[in-house]
């Protein structure tokens, strides 16, 4: 059977994230594994799909955005707001998995909102857009009260007292303190199910050809729009499929701990993310999987360098783009190209 | 009484955001990029002042003089080392990532070596407070400097921009750095000198907003950074009265959001400002229109 270079490029990919699962799974079943790396598991899988959905905006659109923890809260509230509202209600599998679709279609509908300014914008425009973006979204969450009883929904922006909830009313939204006591359901199981889900929807689109739109615009807009292709059209639905994986990691992060608050998914975080991506390499999916869980469990696992972790990424960041993309660099990596392989057909000769 | 209270304070902050804005509107204008750590640059000018004051117990001018020294080396440092490798890169995104990074740096750098915790920033302005109608407005020293300092930077670098061979020399290299270099213009030593003065005016604004605000962390540069960066949007990217009247206006938007309405929406209605300039006027206010060329 013969299997093209993509194809056998993103099976490699989908086998990488497997072999990593059942090394856990083996790990775990033969208690090899320690209780504070088990606790790493679900937060690597949320960065994991976090950083692959990144990926498809900085990477393949060739937007940089700087809003992504927006999204992810986005995702973490409406997930978790749901999953309150039903819990017994509905089979706990189920309330789980409508409680993910329900954070990613919330995430996705405020990702092609936010896409119609970003549109219009880009670069560094767009890039201070989606911070503000971010920014707007941490601090209106923090604010916002919301409580259920018999009469129905209560809203107020001034605290849990004035809502005048009944008896039997239960706060959803406590403001800053966010939402509490979210029933669980984030498993490695479920974390790498998701990843694999993700994995698919973003390599069948870049391999797609929605894929090569959306790259022929990052590589030359006015080309692309000359050969008919709709740049909006594209622009957007790569910002709202980015914006729906984000927000189910953030919906899958939320079922993992039992209390939240929107003052987590601030600007850090979403650097965090985009030093994944850029680290793994810009456009690279797999690069971004392995970057994330790399770069994640690494500084955990080694305490005494949580202190120095941030310095690092800053210096590695600035590192990697002027190694990679600085002229004179790629002048003098061609050189060195040249010379090794002339090299080579010197010894051929001989 | 209270509106004109909170409108005079409104024009302080604004003021600081103006200077702020003014660093990263000319360094935009010629190095066409967004200078991320700009906000942490003023975050070093007021740890400058602050140790060279408290613990070497200099003059508050010498302490200032000194601050602004350090900010305009690092500037031009951080610009040698970081920016100019990558001035002809061929994907924007590599100069905007490279100034998130050193963004970082910057502020990793100073939570190792300043610590975490908040510092208390000495007022070292000593002007006596404006009492006016009887005292039912009182304008502090803090205020008055803050705003005749903006009133004289933004003279000044009005002055150097039109009348001085470098600031000419600036104009032309934002218009066309090609054209400008084939008339004989050093650019590199212009945007050098563009990161200068922004980097100088970051010490100055540093020194004012920790003299308004009190309190010093590694983190303090980065917002009011990011919001003068929204100034200079709303004013109009490139251009120096831009800066100032997005700056005030944007500060007046703040201090009034933040007393009538409520402080913790203040941010997020400052940058619902900018994503609703952007929608309507993606130019900015004294903006120009610029067509793009195939």
């Amino acid at each position: 059977m013969k299997i093209n270079k993509t194809a056998k490029n993103n099976l490699i990919t989908y086998l990488m994230v497997t072999g990593a699962f059942l090394l856990v799974e083996i790990l775990s079943l033969t208690g090899n594994l320690t209780y504070h790396f088990g606790g790493l598991l679900v937060p690597i899988c949320v960065y994991v799909i976090a950083a692959v959905s990144l990926n498809l905006v900085v990477g393949i659109s060739g937007e940089l955005s700087l809003g992504h923890a927006g999204f992810m809260c986005i995702g973490a509230y409406a997930g978790a707001f749901f999953s309150k509202l039903t819990d017994g209600a509905l089979p706990d599998i189920w309330r789980f998995i409508l409680a993910l679709i329900v954070g990613a279609l919330v995430a996705g509908i405020f990702g092609m909102l936010i896409s119609i300014p970003v549109l219009r914008l880009k670069g560094d425009y767009l890039a201070i857009v989606t911070l503000a973006f971010g920014e707007i979204i941490k601090n209106v969450l923090n604010v916002i009260y919301i409580g259920k009883d018999s009469r129905g929904f209560h809203f107020s922006l001034k605290g849990t007292m004035a809502l005048g909830l009944e008896e039997d009313g239960m706060v959803i939204v406590n403001g800053p303190q966010g939402i509490s006591r979210i029933p669980g359901g984030s498993s490695l199981v479920a974390g790498f199910i998701l990843i694999l889900i993700t994995l698919f929807i973003v390599l069948n689109i870049i391999n797609s050809r929605t894929g090569r739109a959306i790259m022929a615009i990052r590589d030359n807009r006015i080309a692309a729009e000359s050969v008919g292709i709709n740049v909006s059209k594209y622009k957007m639905l790569a910002f709202s499929i980015s914006a729906a994986l984000a927000g189910v990691a953030g919906s899958l992060y939320a079922h993992n701990i039992a209390i939240f608050s929107a003052t987590k998914f601030d600007y850090n975080m979403s650097i965090l993310i985009l030093v994944f991506v850029v680290l793994g390499g810009i456009g690279n999916i797999r690069g971004s999987v392995i970057a994330a869980v790399i770069l994640y469990a690494l500084p955990e696992m080694l305490r005494g360098l949580s202190d120095y972790r941030m310095l690092i990424y800053a210096v590695l960041l600035i590192a990697i783009m002027l190694f990679n993309q600085a002229p004179a660099a790629i002048n003098f990596r061609t050189k060195i190209k040249a010379k090794l392989s002339m090299k080579k057909n010197e010894r051929g000769s001989e | 009484m209270s509106f004109v209270y909170y409108l005079i304070n409104g024009i302080s902050l604004g003021s600081i955001y103006a200077i702020i804005a003014l660093g990263y509107t000319m360094v935009y204008g010629i190095a066409k990029m967004l200078n991320f750590a700009h906000g942490d640059i003023i975050m070093v000018g007021a740890y400058a002042v602050l140790n060279m004051t408290i613990y070497a117990g200099a003059n508050p001018w010498v302490a200032i003089l000194v601050s602004i020294a350090v900010c305009t080396l690092l500037g031009v440092i951080i610009e040698k080392i970081a920016y100019k490798p990558l001035r002809n890169a061929a994907s924007s995104l590599a100069v905007l990532i490279t100034a998130i990074g050193m963004s970082y740096l910057l502020q990793n750098l100073a939570l190792l070596i300043f610590g975490a915790d908040a510092k208390a920033f000495v007022n070292i302005i000593d002007v006596p407070s404006l009492v006016l109608f009887d005292g039912d407005l009182i304008i502090s020293g803090t205020i008055i400097v803050t705003i005749v300092s903006c009133v004289l930077i933004m003279a000044g670098l009005t002055i150097f921009i039109k009348k001085t061979r470098q600031g000419q020399a600036m104009q032309a290299v934002s218009e066309d750095r090609g054209a400008a270099q084939l008339m004989g213009i050093n650019v590199n030593g212009t945007i050098s000198l563009t990161f200068a003065i922004g980097s100088g005016l970051a010490a100055i604004a540093g020194f004012l907003l920790c003299s308004a605000y009190p309190t010093i962390t590694p983190y303090t540069g980065a917002m009011p950074g990011i919001k003068a960066f929204v100034a200079a949007v709303f004013g109009g990217i490139g251009s120096v009265p831009g800066a100032m009247l997005g700056g005030i206006l944007l500060g007046i938007i703040e201090i009034l959001s933040r007393a009538y309405i409520t402080s913790q929406l203040s941010d997020a209605i400052v940058f619902a400002v900018l994503i609703i300039v952007l929608l309507v006027r993606p130019t900015g206010i004294l903006g120009k229109n610029i067509r793009e060329k195939v």
